[in-house]
């Protein structure tokens, strides 16, 4: 049973590498990618009810033991966040279906986007550091096919920096494990955390601690090491866009919840207390990013800054109802991140311009785009009944409960920026007089709004259904707490 | 040896900013590999340098060495060749397109 | 042909040098699992010896003689290597296990074999396909704009 925990590797991967072969057929790709994306997401909900009925997955690569071979751990955690990559797996592959042009799918776009889930999938699931770093670098690997795709004058230019700026924080990480593996004399997730506790030095534990979170601040963007985002994030495809939205921010934050929730935990008093001024910073500057500009989708990119905040004050806070706001607004955030682009990428698709000064009265043709555009802003800025009240609630109750007051007004005040900066997609794209006659549109939006439609779907589902998701997001946050449950179930005694 | 083995990754580590604070591509890119030597030199002085025999239970060998570190250099080595070589090409490319090779000129506050 | 160069010597030395390039490093490939060696620095060694056929004989040359799309190298390397990982699976092993033994070949003689060779020779035929495409991928355009249209 224990080779179930691979599966969302291998299946992305193997599907990927079959698609280079038969690149030339575009109808075969499409059709295998349909198929494949849904088999996916239908093996890793099977495996996560696995999971969740029978506790964690442990694979041991190659069968070494565990503190001396690779382990592939799907717990609650890593699972939850497998099966919403997988969502948005099957969302992406729709709206790429209609959107992308014909000279960017013979470059391999499937192909990548296969090698990107893999990827992702990997770094939730590997329990040991510097497996972390190879599918770190398997996932940016794929981006950096993604985001040359085409290779415009700008793409060439934006890509550029964000290669460099990865690059340079994969180095950093690098040069921590060496440093950690030096102190400690093990990579293996869960033996660090055993073993910390030991170590007579703390001081440059610490030191180590805070260049780990220095190299996963850089790949999930916050303050101030996010500059590098906003451009790059919206200089490919929409498609594109969403993707690296949507799941590669994602892992870093995902990365900071698990090194500090499992094995920088002894000095919580800095390491976490520092995690809420940078979650203050990152929420106040990505927001005032977002109102800075009219192009559409770089105000959806500057929203991705202050939301990977709004996480990062739950893993600061740190106790069991602050993390699982993180957690429920994480899996919210994958969702609606990609919903948001995908909305933009119509808008500007049907109007020609991403500029919003030259859109408006979408909604007189396209009332369905305009509602649900409406229910994504309502979502994201975090309004009842949508996923992303719950998510900040938990975030906020939790913060309260610990006494830390600054960073809930902030919060507050940043989901109402929030809300300024969508809200102002909404009056100034689809209110008013109607710019364009139906025949003048550039696109149509058939097609486009089913994988909108799926994802806004779970978003709502995610917060009227919350007595239903709650308890299991509360489990997994308990377990995070105690981290004696995942050292167990990776190393048996 | 392990003290000139850090000043060496030292040294490589301070080259290899000063490459990466230029303002030409071609220079950076060096400026990252020279980078990345200096982490791996750093991972294999971590691991303790020292000559013996693979640590596999045998008789009569009393001096191992550390296998892990060699694993993850290897790694890592192939995975910043990876990435080298391709940001060779994305670099000559977006040369190519843009005509210019200097950052300076790639600000780009022009947004299309 | 624009320029002749007068490169008889480096034409010359190449064709022998390839071939001790080459088996160079197929002993290289073979080496691996007990010794230095394996398939990354076997699959560098051989992609190198085409660059160096490349240098001494030009790119157009080269393209008649060698019809081989080094592209699809890289997904055929990549194939084995993860089908060597879930052939284990077959045998109800966890991912990548691998198994090893002495058999008897003719010629050879008494063999040391592993499966982790399958592997290896995955990353032998992916780093050849990446460095040649790479390499070439550059050397292709010549002062003027080449699409690549593959």
């Amino acid at each position: 049973m224990s080779n179930l925990a691979i599966l969302p590797i291998l299946l992305p991967l193997l599907t990927g590498i079959m698609l280079v072969f038969i690149n030339k057929q575009k109808t075969l790709v499409k059709v295998i990618t349909g198929i494949m994306v849904f088999v996916n997401l239908a093996v890793v909900s099977w495996i996560g009810s696995v999971v969740f009925q029978e506790g964690p997955l442990v694979l041991e690569a190659g069968d070494w033991p565990a503190p001396f071979g690779i382990v592939i751990v799907a717990d609650q955690l890593a699972m939850v966040l497998v099966i919403t990559t997988n969502l948005i797996a099957v969302a992406s592959a729709f709206y790429a279906f209609r959107s992308l042009d014909e000279q960017r799918e013979r470059y391999y776009f499937y192909a990548l986007f296969q090698l990107l889930i893999a990827g992702v999938s990997g770094a939730f699931l590997t329990g040991d550091l510097f497996n972390l770093f190879v599918f770190f670098e398997v996932l940016l690997m794929a981006s950096y096919g993604l985001i040359v795709l085409g290779g415009t004058k700008e793409q060439l230019r934006e890509s550029l920096k964000y290669i460099l700026i990865n690059l340079f924080s994969s180095i950093l990480f690098v040069t921590t494990v060496a440093f950690l593996y030096s102190v400690v004399g093990t990579v293996n997730m869960a033996q660090l955390a055993e073993r910390v506790a030991d170590v007579e030095q703390q001081g440059i534990l610490t030191t180590i601690a805070i260049l780990l979170f220095l190299v996963f601040a850089t790949k999930g963007a916050l303050f101030p090491l996010y500059f590098w985002l906003p451009r790059s994030y919206s200089a490919p495809p929409t498609v594109i866009s969403a993707l690296f939205g949507a799941l590669l921010t994602k892992v870093g934050v995902y990365s900071i919840l698990r090194v500090f929730s499992l094995i920088f935990i002894y000095k919580l008093e800095f390491t976490h207390q520092f995690f809420i001024y940078m979650a203050g910073f990152t929420i106040l500057f990505g927001v005032i990013g977002a109102l800075s500009t009219n192009n559409v989708k770089l105000i959806v990119a500057y929203n991705i800054i202050p939301a990977v905040g709004f996480m990062m004050a739950g893993i600061g806070v740190f106790s069991a109802t602050a993390l699982a706001g993180t957690i429920y607004y994480l899996v919210h955030d994958m969702i609606i991140k990609a919903a948001l682009f995908f909305l933009v990428g119509t808008m500007a698709a049907i109007s020609g311009t991403y500029d919003l000064r030259k859109m408006g009265g979408l909604i007189k043709h396209h009332p369905l785009l305009g509602w649900m555009f409406f229910i994504a802003a309502l979502a994201l800025a975090g309004l009842p009944p949508f996923s992303g009240f719950i998510g900040k609630f938990l975030l906020l109750k939790g913060a309260v409960e610990e006494d830390h007051y600054g960073i809930v007004a902030v919060g507050l005040i940043g989901s109402l920026l929030i809300l300024l900066s969508i809200i102002k997609i909404f009056l100034n794209g689809f209110w008013g007089e109607a710019r364009l006659a139906p025949e003048q549109e550039k696109a149509s939006e058939n097609g486009r709004l089913f994988p909108v439609a799926l994802l806004l779907i779970f978003t709502i589902a995610l917060g009227l259904g919350a007595e239903f998701f709650y308890p299991g997001i509360q489990g997994i946050a308990d377990s995070l707490v105690d981290p004696s449950i995942y050292i167990d179930a990776v190393i048996k005694e | 040896m392990e003290l000139l083995m850090a000043i060496l990754a030292g040294l490589l580590f301070s080259t290899g900013v000063y490459m990466l604070l230029q303002k030409q591509i071609l220079r950076i890119i060096i400026g990252t590999a020279l980078l990345s030597h200096g982490a791996h030199l750093l991972i294999i002085t971590m691991g303790k340098l020292n000559r013996g025999g693979p640590p596999i239970l045998s008789e009569g060998v009393t001096k191992y060495v550390d296998p892990l570190p060699q694993a993850l250099i290897l790694t890592s080595i192939v995975i910043s060749f990876g990435v080298t070589s391709f940001l060779l090409v994305l670099a000559y490319r977006a040369y190519q397109k843009n005509g210019t090779d200097n950052m300076e000129k790639l600000r780009g506050n022009n947004h299309e | 042909m624009k320029n002749v160069t007068n490169d008889l010597i480096l034409k010359t030395a190449t064709t022998i040098i390839v071939f001790l390039i080459l088996g160079f490093s197929v002993y290289l490939f073979f080496a691996g699992h007990n010794a230095p060696g394996g398939g990354f620095i076997g699959g560098l060694m051989t992609s190198g010896a085409f660059v160096l056929l490349y240098i001494a004989y030009g790119f157009q040359t080269m393209n008649r003689v060698v019809k081989i799309d080094f592209k699809t190298f890289i997904p055929i390397g990549l194939t084995i290597a993860v089908l060597s990982g879930v052939g284990s699976f077959l045998y109800g092993q966890p991912f990548l296990s691998h198994t090893d033994g002495y058999f008897h070949l003719p010629i050879i003689g008494k063999a040391h074999l592993a499966t982790a060779m399958i592997f290896d020779l995955g990353v032998y035929f992916t780093v050849i396909g990446v460095t040649m495409t790479i390499i070439l991928s550059i050397a292709k355009d010549e002062g003027e704009q080449v699409e690549n249209a593959e």
